[in-house]
Parts: C-alpha cells; sequence; structure tokens
C-alpha cells in the first residue's frame, strides 16, 4: 500500500467520515481516492481545491501563513482539507455524527506523513 | 442647587418632552448627585427609550453608582441603536478592562478610534490597556471612576467576557472581528494582522469569493446550507459564519484560542450582528 492509500484508509476509518481523498490544489484534479459509493470524488476535490485557494488568498491578505486546516461546516455534514506541501490537499467528507476531532488529529499526521 | 442645574431643572418642568434631561442627568452626575441623576435619566428614557444618548447618559450614571452590570446593560443598549457612539464604546471597553478581557476592551476602544481618530483620550486609553496597565488606566468615560476596592465586577453579565480572561484562563490575541458584504465590503468592524497593518479591506475583498464558493461547495455536496468555516493558521486561528444569507462575520484570535472555543464566540458574534442587521435594516 503506497503512503498515499495509507493516509486515506486512517482517515477513512474514523466514525462518520464518508471518504477521503487526496488532490492536487493548483489543478483540482484526484490523486487518489478512498470514498463511499455514490460520492463524486472529482466533484469533491475539485470544490475544496477552490476553496482552499480562495482561503489561502484570503489568509495571505490578512498577513498570515497559508492554512494548515480547513473545515467547512454544513447542515448535513462537513468538508475538511488539510494542505500538505507539493501541492497536495488531503480531503475528507463526513456526516453530522463524525469525530470530527479525530478526523482532524489524523489528516494533519497523515498530511505530515506525506510530505 | 446650583445655578446650571436649577435652569435646565426649570427648562425640563416646563418642556417635560424636551431633551433638556440629558444635560440635566449629566450635570448632576458630574456633582456626584447620582441618585437624582439616575431619576432624572431613568424618566428621559421612559420617553426617548431608543435614544442612545439616554442609554448612554445612564450607562454613566450607573458606572459611578457602581452598578457595572448595569451599566454594561446600558451601554450596551446604547451601541444598539447607535454602533457608533463613542462614549458607550468606551464604557464597554473600560468595564471590559476591569475585568481583566484586555481583548474585548482593545477591540471596543478600536471601534472608537475608528469612528474618532483625533480623540486623544481614545489613543491614550488604547496604548495604556495595551500596555497592561490595568491598575493605572482611567475610565475615559466616567469623571467620577468609583475606587477598584468599591468595584465587583459580575462577569456573568458580560456576555463576550466569558470568551476569555476573567475566568482566570489566559488571554488569547484578538485579531478582530469583522462584517461582511456579499460584495466584499466592510460593513463594520476592524481585522488587523499579526504586524498590527489594518488588513480589514484587502481581507473582505477576498472573502465575497469565500460565501459564493462555500455556498457552491455546500449545495453540490449535499452538505445543506453552509453554517461556519473554520481555518487554521501558524498565525491565528480564522472563523467564518454568515448571520445572514448576504453578509458575512469573520473572527480572528490567535491559535492559543481552541477553534470550539472561537467558534462560541464567533457564533454569539453572529447573534449579536443580526440584531444589529435587523434594527438598522
Amino acid at each position: 500500500m503506497s503512503d498515499a492509500q495509507a493516509a486515506l484508509e486512517r482517515v477513512t476509518q474514523v466514525p462518520g467520515v464518508r471518504g477521503s481523498l487526496l488532490i492536487s490544489a493548483s489543478d483540482g484534479l484526484v490523486v487518489a481516492e478512498r470514498l463511499m459509493d455514490g460520492i463524486d470524488g472529482r466533484a469533491i476535490a475539485a470544490l475544496a481545491a477552490s476553496l482552499v485557494q480562495r482561503l489561502d488568498r484570503a489568509t495571505n491578505q490578512a498577513g498570515m501563513r497559508a492554512p494548515t486546516f480547513v473545515h467547512l461546516r454544513g447542515s448535513n455534514g462537513s468538508v475538511l482539507a488539510a494542505p500538505g506541501r507539493s501541492d497536495l490537499v488531503l480531503v475528507a467528507v463526513a456526516g453530522t455524527d463524525a469525530n470530527l476531532g479525530l478526523a482532524r488529529v489524523q489528516m494533519l499526521d497523515a498530511v505530515g506523513r506525506l510530505a | 442647587m446650583t445655578d446650571d442645574i436649577k435652569t435646565l431643572t426649570s427648562r425640563l418642568a416646563d418642556e417635560p418632552a424636551s431633551l433638556a434631561f440629558l444635560e440635566l442627568g449629566e450635570a448632576l452626575r458630574r456633582r456626584g448627585q447620582l441618585e437624582a441623576a439616575y431619576k432624572v435619566a431613568r424618566g428621559g428614557l421612559t420617553r426617548y427609550p431608543a435614544l442612545a444618548d439616554a442609554h448612554d447618559l445612564l450607562g454613566r450614571i450607573l458606572g459611578d453608582q457602581g452598578d457595572l452590570a448595569g451599566a454594561f446593560d446600558a451601554w450596551a443598549e446604547a451601541l444598539r441603536f447607535d454602533p457608533m457612539r463613542i462614549g458607550a464604546l468606551k464604557g464597554i471597553a473600560f468595564l471590559y478592562f476591569r475585568a481583566g478581557d484586555v481583548p474585548a476592551a482593545v477591540e471596543h476602544l478600536r471601534r472608537a478610534a475608528e469612528i474618532d481618530p483625533d480623540d486623544p483620550t481614545i489613543i491614550q486609553a488604547l496604548e495604556r490597556v495595551r500596555g497592561g496597565a490595568m491598575a493605572a488606566a482611567p475610565n475615559p468615560q466616567a469623571p467620577h471612576e468609583p475606587a477598584p476596592a468599591d468595584v465587583e465586577l459580575p462577569v456573568e453579565s458580560l456576555p463576550a467576557a466569558s470568551t476569555n480572561g476573567v475566568h482566570g484562563a489566559p488571554s488569547h490575541a484578538d485579531h478582530g472581528i469583522m462584517l461582511v458584504d456579499g460584495n466584499g465590503l466592510r460593513i463594520n468592524g476592524t481585522l488587523l494582522s499579526p504586524s498590527n497593518e489594518d488588513v480589514g479591506d484587502r481581507v473582505a475583498a477576498e472573502l465575497a469569493g469565500v460565501s459564493k464558493e462555500a455556498t457552491r461547495t455546500s449545495r453540490l455536496l449535499g452538505l445543506g446550507t453552509w453554517q461556519a468555516i473554520a481555518v487554521e493558521s501558524p498565525e491565528g486561528n480564522l472563523y467564518l459564519v454568515p448571520p445572514t444569507p448576504d453578509t458575512m462575520l469573520l473572527t480572528v484570535r490567535d491559535p492559543s484560542l481552541p477553534m470550539a472555543r472561537l467558534g462560541l464566540v464567533a457564533e454569539r458574534a453572529a447573534r449579536e450582528a443580526r440584531s444589529w442587521l435587523e434594527s438598522h435594516a
């Protein structure tokens, strides 16, 4: 199993996480994915990349370095993103019942190992 | 009774519906006749319940009387009717400062300074608060500041005070809070960079795109309505909430403030922003 697949495996095992994927931040393409059936990885990749890029610009304008973790919370679930080095972003989709604290820790750890 | 108080009392008696009660209440307060001042202010508020000046006056009187919770409420009311009421901003800043919540005090003084950059008392108060000269900081609002020994601040009555400081927790550096419209324009608030540069307008401009992107992402991924975005950065944590569909509220704090707690602060601020927007619609 590659490092990327191992990272996705760990994140997806967190209760409530429906899937995770590794994307390229600059073009929004999927590098690797582990998703439940019915989840469109390409859509998640494109949307997450765009959101992270915009937040990157906002933090930059605020005089801060790039985000290390992003959490978009919706009424029916969340998207989590952990930007890493080399333009990669680890993304997870979670339900409202997910253990978000554990998912965050696993994602930050996993993306650190990928660097 | 001094001449000015006699004159004002007479004027108010002749014209009970006039605003002479504001001058009379202030004159009595300055004379230390606090009970009389309180009655005058209350009487005026009965006629003019939405007059920010009257709530501001009541705040000063209650502050002098040592009723700091009451003063806080009165100044909060003044701000509800006039968010640019400098006296109320300074008064609340003083109360936060006394409660040990320096970031909240700075925030209110900064808002006051934004409204009147030339007021030297605000600049001085900001310098003292930032310098941590707590005991030496004067109340810029009330000439008859109660002696410290007379003051027991009921912190539970200060809504935002529980966010840091007053319960013995360490203070968390406050980068600011800002309300932005859907077109990326700042409606209210201030945002400072880690080097204390005002970056509000630049960040506001970027947030318009963030709001649209969050709406699109939530809808297309079946996440429902987007409720919040939490962003961690080495220099600060950002928390975005939409008080209304057309606005975003950004709260930025030092990373030492846990994100979940920042979320509570932001949600509370969003409720206040919502009320403010409704009252100014």
